[in-house]
């Protein structure tokens, strides 16, 4: 049994079919890449996993515990899924280290010093010390970025979703972003990331979907998609993602 | 590849216009000297009327004197424009057609600028003569200094209920606001009935004017034999009715507030594992304040001013008190003393207000 299961997963806003039957199975400790064009329903898939959007159908299992559908410990879940969004969203009216202390005080009932503690501790790892007291308008994209996904970090999270988290940002401000996303898949944290970053995904994921108008094409270890696609799909896209000087 | 050859770019020049000459000075700056005449003439004959309302005392004629000398002020501006009318005129004979320009566009705007102070020079002659019309007919009614005397320190005395009643019912309103517009945007079927509650209220509250709510609760509640609140001094329940008026107002712009934040904000809060009230506690409201203060503190304003229908109920507030003065006297003067005391505390409010727009422009222009 899988860590992560989502089993023949299907969302629809209205009458638009947004996820159709999309499956996928995450073990501990991997890294998994969701690629493919835009609208093609990597965002929502993400936003499924940790309920911030309601399922339609199907089912989404985490560590063997159903994790849609009535009845389920949001909270809990929430907790244990830590996701980081393309536009960041940390709260303007916050300082960067009470951003990173909101959940851990609220919800993960540390106390103010521990979760001070703790949050100090994974500011220095991202070289975001010296910007603790400051305000996230302040910042610049990128260091927004790292903040975000600190936050994050900060519930301890046993699963990682990042929703495209560089896409908003200028070219020479990515790399330190994903020199972040690198280490933590070094140390062993499980993530799930919609990505148009292919170099990237190449190097870090164990394993590549690609999602085509609601639904995984294809999916296998990263050489094998982007070196010896099956679907002419993936083909097409890869082809002009390597037109564009993406890849 | 020729850039020809792609479609995108064409290798035809396209003609170019023919400049413009620079635009005439001399039409804007005679119609700026016919105002400038009329405001100076206009304030010689207010100065005249005045001078005869006070019987040629030393302060109305040197009033006059300073009304008349600062009507003079457009003129300055009327000459730089004549002068740039002719420099324009030899610099087109030199054909220096972009320096030319320049000067008539500096000439038209000292043409205008004349025009707007010689305007509101005769705005002012005219207000003034209206006020000293008919050997002071208006002065006499509105601003007898005699009247206003007697009775400012009772109105003044009255003036402070208006006060603490406005403070007191603004903390209420600042309260009850908030959890109105909280309840109306309750989510899911469970908050249906609440929120369908709250609306009902905020509509029907919107809707009646505040003046009926004042009658209808004071002499609604006095009159009947409820317990406790039938007890109540008036001044308290009139505070009530302008906190229901008013709670149903500000529910709305809190409302606006909280709908303003993008839900990416509530998303965000919710993924960390904070609960609804939770996220609405720490993300949305303290957010959602900040940027609906200013409309807040101007239906204070609003507020501030309506304690006055407060009389309707007999409650001696300010406007009351001159009433009474007025009937009293047989002058309308002392009802001008509750107007000053209004203007005297809106103003500042109404400056701060600007203020806190502006800054939120400059913020959200970029700066901080």
């Amino acid at each position: 049994m899988a860590f992560l299961e989502i089993d023949e997963v299907h969302k629809s806003f209205g009458h638009n079919e947004v996820l159709k039957g999309v499956s996928l199975d995450v073990e501990r400790h991997e890294v998994v890449c969701l690629i493919g064009a835009s609208g093609s329903g990597k965002s929502t898939l993400l936003r499924c996993v940790n309920a911030l959007e309601q399922i339609s159908s199907g089912s989404i299992r985490i560590d063997g515990d159903t994790v849609t559908g009535p009845g389920v410990d949001l909270n809990v879940l929430r907790r244990d899924v830590g996701i980081v969004f393309q536009s960041y969203n940390l709260f303007p009216h916050m300082s960067v280290i009470e951003n990173v202390m909101l959940a851990p005080t609220m919800v993960g009932g540390l106390t103010k010093d521990e979760a001070h503690e703790r949050g100090m501790k994974l500011l220095e790892s991202v070289g975001m010390v010296e910007k603790a007291d400051a305000y996230p308008d302040s910042l610049s994209g990128g260091q927004q970025q790292r903040v975000a996904i600190v936050r994050a970090l900060a519930m301890q999270p046993r699963v990682m979703l990042l929703d495209e988290i560089t896409a908003a940002l200028d070219p020479e401000l990515v790399g330190d972003v994903l020199e972040i996303v690198r280490e933590l898949a070094h140390g062993g944290l499980t993530m799930l990331l919609a990505t148009h970053e292919m170099g990237f995904a190449k190097e870090v994921a164990s394993q590549v979907c690609f999602l085509d108008a609601g639904s995984i094409l294809e999916h296998g270890p990263a050489e094998q998609i982007f070196e010896a696609p099956r679907e002419e799909r993936t083909q097409q896209f890869l082809s002009r993602v390597v037109k564009s000087g993406r890849l | 590849m020729s850039s020809a050859s792609t479609g995108l770019v064409s290798d035809e020049l396209q003609p170019s216009p023919v400049p413009s000459q620079p635009r005439r000075v001399s039409g804007l700056a005679v119609i700026a000297i016919a105002v400038a005449v009329a405001g100076t003439l206009l304030l010689v004959l207010a100065g005249k009327w005045l001078r005869d309302y006070n019987s040629n005392g030393p302060v109305s004629t040197t009033v006059a004197a300073v009304l008349v000398l600062a009507s003079l002020y457009p003129w300055r501006y009327i000459v730089a424009a004549f002068a740039a009318d002719r420099r324009r005129a030899a610099l087109l004979r030199d054909d220096q057609l972009v320096e030319a320009r320049r000067i008539s566009a500096s000439g038209r705007e000292e043409a205008l600028i004349a025009m707007g102070y010689a305007a509101a020079a005769v705005i002012l002659a005219l207000l003034l003569m209206f006020v000293l019309t008919s050997s002071g007919a208006v002065a006499q009614t509105f601003f007898e200094l005699h009247n206003i005397k007697r009775s400012w320190k009772e109105v003044t005395k009255g003036f402070w209920t208006n006060i603490w009643v406005a403070v007191v019912a603004e903390v209420l309103v600042l309260i009850l606001g908030l959890l109105v517009a909280i309840v109306r945007m309750l989510p899911g079927r469970s908050g249906a009935p609440l929120r369908f509650l709250a609306t009902v209220y905020a509509d029907a509250f919107r809707a009646i004017p505040a003046i009926i709510v004042i009658f209808l609760v004071v002499f609604g509640i006095i009159g009947s034999k409820m317990p406790v609140l039938s007890k109540l001094p008036p001044t308290w329940l009139g505070l009530f009715a302008l906190t229901l008026t008013y709670t149903a107002y500000v529910s709305e712009v809190y409302r606006a507030g909280l709908s303003s934040i993008h839900p990416s904000q509530a998303a965000a809060a919710r993924s960390l594992g904070l609960s609804y009230s939770q996220t609405l506690r720490t993300v949305l409201v303290p957010q959602a304040v900040r940027r609906v203060i200013p409309p807040l503190l101007n239906d204070f304003i609003g507020l501030q001013k309506d304690t006055a229908l407060l009389s309707i109920a007999g409650i001696s507030e300010a406007f009351q008190v001159s009433t009474y003065w007025q009937s009293y006297t047989f002058s309308m003067s002392p009802v001008i003393v509750p107007a000053i005391l209004f203007i005297i505390i809106t103003i500042p409010q109404a400056r701060f207000v600007d203020y806190l727009i502006n800054r939120d422009a400059r913020r959200r222009a970029g700066g901080h």
